[in-house]
């Protein structure tokens, strides 16, 4: 164990000049495919509650597909399926952009939450309690309004407690990025494990700092969710 | 119907395994759930203990690093376990070799388990007090009380938990493939790098998972109907 730690203590958490650390690059994955699964899932949990089915059918096929299937074939069709169609080689931007493994695995991770986050937020906002609407307007408000300043603000403060279980879900997704080559947590512990021989120790160390990003991450909820909901307080 | 360019075979075996891998974990972590849920309802403190360091650890790290660290240990361990079993009665030459889907199983179970524990302990909560002391008032022993009044009831307010641990569970054996396990997600891998078209056998192996999943949300709702009789209901 503390030859591990002696060895690959820098590699797991610090910075070492060069090379970006494990923690460092779990955290940036998190960080970036949350924000842009958040990005995504607004918009279309609104679509998700529209009347026409137009605009809801595919927000639910979206979301469905995504919810359906695991993640790791989702990141292996977009890793290694979408490289390999002939089209993706022929335009370069497309190429330049799938044959990075960060790229990909962020795509897959931010579509996936993005997927969870939007039924997360459209059953928030289809709870949203009749008389606040209807006041809203009798006050007069247009749709973009009513949304802007009612529904959205009402809908994320009570979808925070669902929320803040999905981004720990995450969490523990973004250890999949080791299958894609991207030296997350997850691929120091494995070259830690392929040194040494000892997977009980560099597997362990490896689940200790995960269970310490996870609570850093419930704690911060907690404290998100005494601010945010502190009418719902007792 | 597909042109499966003859791996067919390959891929439904590989349906089949994922199946066994899921039924098996859920059978696996369904029971250390109870024995967990009953252990942090319990009055014994150490047992409470136990069962509170177990879902708290278990569900704080990824199941991949378990997974692995599981996987890995596990055969470790029992080698261990077998040099010294040899060491004490040196006539026979024992081995517990462990293939991936038995070590997928006994993974999978005690990660889900963690989940199934709080699932029941929330369940067995909601049932009524009055249903208990009107069992034990009947002179019912301890097992009967469990299997006549507190398991039927429990289910009801449990199914919901439970449908969504089993779809958890369902999508989680993809990733016992990355320990060597031939399931659907392997087969489709070594099709699509032989026939060279992985972006199609990916999305055959998406649409199997699809599949199971339409199939499993049917049987909830039979079952949820099945443990819902006799439940009165407010009509708004």
């Amino acid at each position: 164990m503390i030859q591990i730690i002696q060895q690959y203590g820098v590699a797991y958490l610090a910075w070492d000049g060069y090379r970006i650390s494990g923690l460092a690059m779990t955290l940036w994955l998190l960080v970036l495919s949350c924000a842009i699964g958040f990005c995504l899932a607004l918009p279309l949990a609104i679509a998700r509650n529209a009347k026409n089915p137009l605009i809801w059918f595919p927000v639910w096929l979206f979301t469905f597909i995504f919810r359906g299937t695991p993640l790791y074939v989702q990141l292996l069709l977009i890793y290694s399926g979408i490289y390999g169609l002939a089209f993706v080689h022929h335009s370069a931007p497309l190429n330049a952009f799938f044959r990075q493994a960060i790229d990909c695995t962020v795509l897959s991770f931010a579509l996936n939450t993005g997927a969870y986050t939007t039924e997360i937020f459209a059953g928030a906002m289809k709870e949203t309690s009749f008389g606040e609407v209807d006041a809203a307007r009798a006050f007069g408000m247009s749709r973009v309004t009513l949304y802007r300043r009612i529904v959205i603000p009402s809908a994320l403060r009570r979808a925070l407690p669902v929320y803040s279980n999905e981004v720990i879900l995450m969490l523990h997704a973004t250890t999949l990025a080791f299958t894609a080559t991207v030296p997350d947590i997850l691929k120091v512990a494995n070259d830690a494990y392929s040194a040494t021989y000892d997977p009980f120790d560099s597997f362990s160390l490896a689940a200790i700092i995960y269970l310490c990003v996870s609570f850093a991450l419930i704690f911060g909820f907690r404290r998100a969710e005494r601010h945010f909901l502190a009418f719902l307080q007792p | 119907m597909f042109d499966l360019a003859g791996y067919g075979p390959q891929i439904l075996a590989g349906t089949l395994t994922t199946i066994e891998l899921s039924v098996f974990s859920l059978v696996v972590s369904f029971l250390l759930g109870l024995a967990g849920a009953t252990a942090k309802l319990s009055k014994n403190r150490a047992l409470r203990g136990v069962a509170t360091v177990y879902t708290t650890i278990i569900r704080g790290v990824p199941d991949l690093v378990l997974m692995l660290l599981i996987f890995y240990s596990l055969q470790i361990w029992l080698n261990d376990f077998t040099d010294w079993l040899n060491s004490l009665q040196s006539r026979y030459d024992m081995e517990l070799p462990l293939d991936p889907l038995t070590s997928g199983i006994i993974t999978l179970g005690f990660i889900y388990g963690a989940y199934f524990t709080e699932t029941f302990r929330g369940a067995f909560q909601s049932v009524p007090k009055g249903q208990l002391e009107a069992a034990r008032a009947f002179g019912m022993k301890p097992a009967l009380v469990f299997r006549r009044v507190l398991f039927p009831q429990m289910m009801r307010y449990a199914l919901p938990g439970l449908g969504n641990n089993w779809q958890v569970i369902l999508k989680a054996t993809a990733l016992v493939s990355i320990i060597g396990l031939s399931d659907v997600v392997k087969a489709a891998q070594s099709a699509g790098e032989a026939t060279f078209r992985g972006f199609y056998f990916i999305c055959i192996a998406g649409a199997v998972y699809l599949a199971l999943t339409m199939i499993s949300n049917g049987v909830l709702m039979l079952l949820e109907r099945k443990y819902a009789i006799g439940v009165r209901r407010a009509t708004l």
